[in-house]
């Protein structure tokens, strides 16, 4: 079975939507809590938590790009770039994605 | 729900994306920043705490993501799982409140 790359970029923001709101809570309340203690930060040290914070950031910026061309194609009239628009969405995920991992 | 009610979320959805866009690239460019060099709570408040300036930003951050996430997972609720109705506005209805409570809590804590 063979998908457009359109199909798989409404399936990352969708996926990568609902992380999102799942991820928010727990970020709330971290910060309103656990962020005045350094033993919260230590805890985020773990390599699985860094995985965590990797992929809830990557998810962000999956999810910026998904949004943005989804605002593109409803409010833009140019139609023809869906293609160029699911790569730029793809290659934002990437760069901001790197850059964290570089930055970690 | 009636249509102009399904219009005025899709509404609601597409003007809090926009907001959302402006914040989340703020906020992807403050996070990467921020972690280099290691983070502790002490170094993060004394760059946060006073700022009127970031209150007000991440304010209208906390404001655009309790309108944009309970939307965004109605249309997964009705899609993926078939729930529709009065029972899941009301339960969206409920995370809504408590994305801005505890957001806002948040804020105050880390910004005020």
């Amino acid at each position: 079975m063979r998908k457009e790359s359109s199909y798989w970029v409404a399936i990352v923001h969708r996926v990568s939507g609902v992380a999102l709101a799942l991820f928010l809570p727990l970020h709330f309340w971290a910060l309103s809590n656990a962020l005045q203690l350094d033993s919260f930060l230590a805890w985020t040290e773990q390599p699985m938590v860094k995985a965590g914070e990797w992929g809830i950031v990557v998810a962000l910026a999956a999810h910026l790009g998904g949004g943005l061309r989804i605002l593109a194609l409803e409010f833009l009239p140019w139609r023809d770039w869906q293609k160029s628009l699911a790569a730029a969405a793809a290659a934002l995920t990437i760069v901001v994605g790197l850059a964290f991992a570089l930055a970690l | 729900m009636t249509f102009r009610s399904e219009t005025l979320l899709w509404g609601a959805q597409r003007a809090s994306a926009a907001v959302l866009a402006l914040c989340v690239t703020v906020h992807l460019a403050t996070i990467i920043y921020a972690v280099q060099g290691g983070l502790s709570a002490a170094e993060i408040l004394s760059r946060t705490r006073g700022s009127a300036a970031w209150f007000g930003f991440y304010s209208i951050f906390v404001l655009a993501v309790t309108l944009h996430a309970p939307i965004g997972l109605r249309s997964v609720l009705g899609e993926w799982l078939g729930w529709r109705g009065r029972s899941r506005d009301l339960v969206l209805l409920l995370f809504a409140a408590m994305i801005l409570l505890m957001g806002m809590r948040a804020v105050v804590s880390v910004l005020a």
